[in-house]
């Protein structure tokens, strides 16, 4: 097995119905994973914007470009992985909150900047936004409490600077 | 103007230049019908399958150059259109395919007869549409025949609800189509082109592998002219046949999995590969690892998918075939025409070698036709100049071997996707496209079978066509795997049971003519192709003749079975 990569995509589209099944249709019938995909309108009218995580050997990645690119509805293809961009991913972790534990639960959103978004007799639940790894950290120290559910975003990132 | 919907395509496919279509009407359409049947110019031939309708679209593309059209309706003659849109697909032939559609108030109500059609052609197009309104139906159709015939040509869907054919509206010329999404990349980078040159003057055993994309850009005359010049010696994928005069010295015959010794031999033995148009299919390539090892690759295709796929290419080049092989004449003329000339005279008679050792051959027979002899006897009495179509396996195999193709777009196969059933339709489509061509279907008595129904096409619409069954009573080609691979089990291979084609051509209107002993073969073959109309020439072969060279899948294409 060769090595495997985490790639961030970000690819202009056209705004038209199908596009989102284009896409997809390509990534399964090419046996190609998807790790996260989202999908908004731009600043630009009839275009949007799909931030796309993939994992996947690096000669795919060069295929996935091509093939993606191919797409008649597809605008541009950006690879942000080697460029400087930055990330956003936003949750909602709804959380065990008995007694004893409300007070740590505080600390760890107060620590990680997070916002408490809704306040119940036993849960609370939290609003995190951030890059993938500080979702991880914060899961993995929520867990304990016990998490209820979680709902989380894909990535939507942007190169920095004026880079496109 | 005011025009409806129908009217407005009849108007538009007129404007592409397309003279001809293939079809098959429904309740979806029947406007559409109706403006064919008040109309004079674009003559429509009813087809008895869509499915026929589809490969008789894509054999008039590629023997008329342009571009294919098909029209059928909802539901199921949309549904009857995939495999010939799948195989249009896999061998980038310019297609447009028009299907009818429920009215738009109705779709997604699972109204009689819909299909999520541009949902299920989705993979299998180059690209698709569902025509929303009357006012875009134009500027849609235009820039669907736009996208099939550019950049890498390609069969495009045009979904027509119903309710949009019958409104009118005031017809509006469409403008220019620009798409920022898809600039195909026609011109070479000249920097790559430069290392073209002068890894062709170094390399000592140079070979140029030409393909379908030869034929789609037009390329042969360039391709052949860079061959002669440089003394370099051409192989070809079944795609490919035609690209490269198959009288010329420097052919080596087609490459591949039933390629010919020297064709294999020398792309194992190579120093320097051209590959020119080809996507590398395994088919050709048998074991990758293996595949010649020792080479430089130089890719040019129009298609960057194309490249770095199956194989690692040295010197990628995306560009028009056409375009880049120009350039590359351009460069070599520029440059040291004559050190470029001298060839490599120990390579071509090392692959004269291979070429003596192993020929193409069959062991001839008194009692029992042998298939490869009455494609010789096909081959001697067209001079070569026949467009021939094929069905798919033993048949097909043995018409790339045995009838050499002088010229592009006359042999024509479904290459990549390998349909039983294409030859017929595909020799009506052939044969409307032209009519001053004698256009044969080498066919299998299985393949035949698939799309018989067309012989009334045939006969009804005055399209002559000549049908040769190679008729050994097997799935040839299945029972062949069988033999080799399966302990010759052969399970679910018997043809024997089967039509009388003569009485089944004859009860179309057609003519029929069987042959069972060799030293018939000639004046039979003769009879058929003079006889006027239609005609079904029946062969009794040999049952048990099998196609070689043959690389088992899988193994390397130098590692090839030899009788
Ligand atoms: C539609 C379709 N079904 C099945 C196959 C698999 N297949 C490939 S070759 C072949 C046998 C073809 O038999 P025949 O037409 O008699 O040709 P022969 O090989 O005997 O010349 C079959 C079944 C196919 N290529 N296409
Ligand atoms: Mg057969």
């Amino acid at each position: 097995m060769m090595k495997t990569n985490r790639y961030v995509l970000s690819i202009l589209v056209d705004d038209e119905p199908g596009v989102l099944s284009r896409i997809a249709g390509l990534f399964s019938g090419r046996g190609f994973n998807i790790d996260s995909l989202s999908v908004a309108s731009t600043a630009e009218p009839n275009v949007s914007r799909i931030t796309m995580v993939t994992k996947c050997e690096p000669q795919i990645i060069e295929q996935i470009k091509k093939q993606l690119h191919k797409l008649i509805n597809v605008i541009t293809v950006n690879d942000l992985t080697d460029k400087k961009y930055v990330q956003r991913q936003l949750a909602l972790i709804k959380v065990n909150a008995q007694p004893d534990k409300k007070a740590e639960i505080l600390r760890i959103v107060d620590i990680f900047r997070c916002k408490i978004v809704d306040v119940g007799l036993a849960h609370y639940t939290i609003e995190v936004s951030g890059d993938t790894e500080k979702h991880d950290a914060i899961i993995s120290l929520l867990k304990p409490m016990g998490i209820i559910e979680i709902a989380s975003t894909g990535a939507i990132a942007l190169a920095r600077e004026n880079g496109k | 103007m005011k025009l409806n919907g129908a009217q407005i395509l009849i108007k538009m496919i007129k404007s592409e230049g397309v003279d001809t279509i293939f079809g098959y009407p429904g309740g979806a359409v029947i406007d559409i019908y109706d403006a064919l049947a008040k109309q004079n110019g674009l003559r429509h031939i009813l087809v008895r399958h869509e499915q026929g309708a589809v490969h008789a679209a894509d054999a008039y593309a590629r023997a008329n150059r342009s571009v294919g059209v098909a029209l059928v309706t909802s539901g199921p003659g949309a549904t009857n259109t995939v495999t010939g849109i799948a195989s249009a697909h896999c061998d980038s032939i310019p297609l447009v395919v028009f299907t009818g559609q429920v009215p738009t108030g109705l779709i997604g109500n699972d109204a009689f007869q819909e299909v999520d059609i541009v949902g299920i052609t989705r993979p299998c197009t180059k690209h698709n549409y569902l025509v929303k309104s009357v006012d875009k139906l134009a500027f849609i159709i235009k820039e669907a025949f736009y996208l099939a015939r550019s950049g890498r040509p390609g069969p495009v869907l045009v979904d027509l609800p119903k309710d949009i054919v019958q409104t009118f509206v005031e017809f509006e010329e469409p403008g220019e189509i620009s798409l920022k999404s898809y600039k195909p990349t026609y011109k070479p980078n000249k920097k790559q082109l430069n290392k073209v040159v002068d890894l062709i003057r170094k390399a000592e055993r140079p070979v140029i592998f030409a393909g379908g994309g030869v034929i789609l850009s037009q390329a042969s005359e360039e391709l052949t002219r860079m061959a002669r010049m440089a003394n370099i010696p051409v192989t070809a994928s079944l795609m490919g046949l035609g690209a490269f005069p198959g009288s010329d010295p420097l052919w080596l015959g087609m490459l591949g999995m039933h390629g010919t010794y020297r064709a294999n031999m020398s792309i194992g033995h190579c120093d320097l590969m051209i590959a020119a148009g080809v996507r590398f299919d395994d088919r050709v390539t048998g074991n990758i690892e293996k595949f010649a090892p020792g080479a430089t690759i130089v890719q040019i295709d129009i298609d960057p998918t194309s490249i770095h796929k199956n194989i690692e290419v040295q010197i990628p080049i995306v560009g028009d075939c056409k375009a880049t092989l120009a350039e590359i004449i351009r460069l070599m003329e520029e440059k040291d025409p004559k050190g470029i000339a001298e060839g490599k005279p120990e390579w071509l008679s090392r692959i004269r070698e291979w070429g003596n050792a192993v020929p193409l051959k069959y062991e001839q027979s008194h009692d029992v036709i042998k298939p490869q002899y009455v494609i010789e006897k096909l081959y001697e009495l067209t001079r070569g100049e026949a467009i021939i179509t094929t069905e798919v396996g033993q048949n097909q195999m043995w018409a790339a071997q045995y009838y050499h193709f002088d010229q592009p777009n006359h042999f024509i196969t479904s290459g990549g996707l390998g349909v039983m059933g294409f030859g017929l339709p595909a020799a009506i489509g052939a044969k409307a496209a032209r009519p001053d061509k004698i256009v044969v279907d080498i066919a299998g008595d299985g393949s035949i079978q698939m799309n018989i129904q067309e012989l009334m096409t045939a006969v009804e619409s005055n399209i002559d066509v000549k049908i040769v069954i190679l008729n050994n009573r097997y799935l040839g080609m299945v029972r062949q795997w069988q033999e080799f691979f399966y302990e010759k089990v052969y399970s679910s291979t018997n043809m024997e049971n089967a039509p009388d084609f003569v009485k089944l051509a004859e009860a179309y209107g057609a003519t029929g003519l069987r042959c069972t002993s060799p030293d018939q073969v000639s004046a039979v073959l003769t009879q058929g192709l003079n006889t006027k109309g239609t005609v079904v020439m029946d062969f009794t072969v040999d049952r048990e003749e099998s196609v070689y060279p043959m690389v088992p899948s899988g193994g390397s294409i130098t590692e090839m079975l030899l009788v």
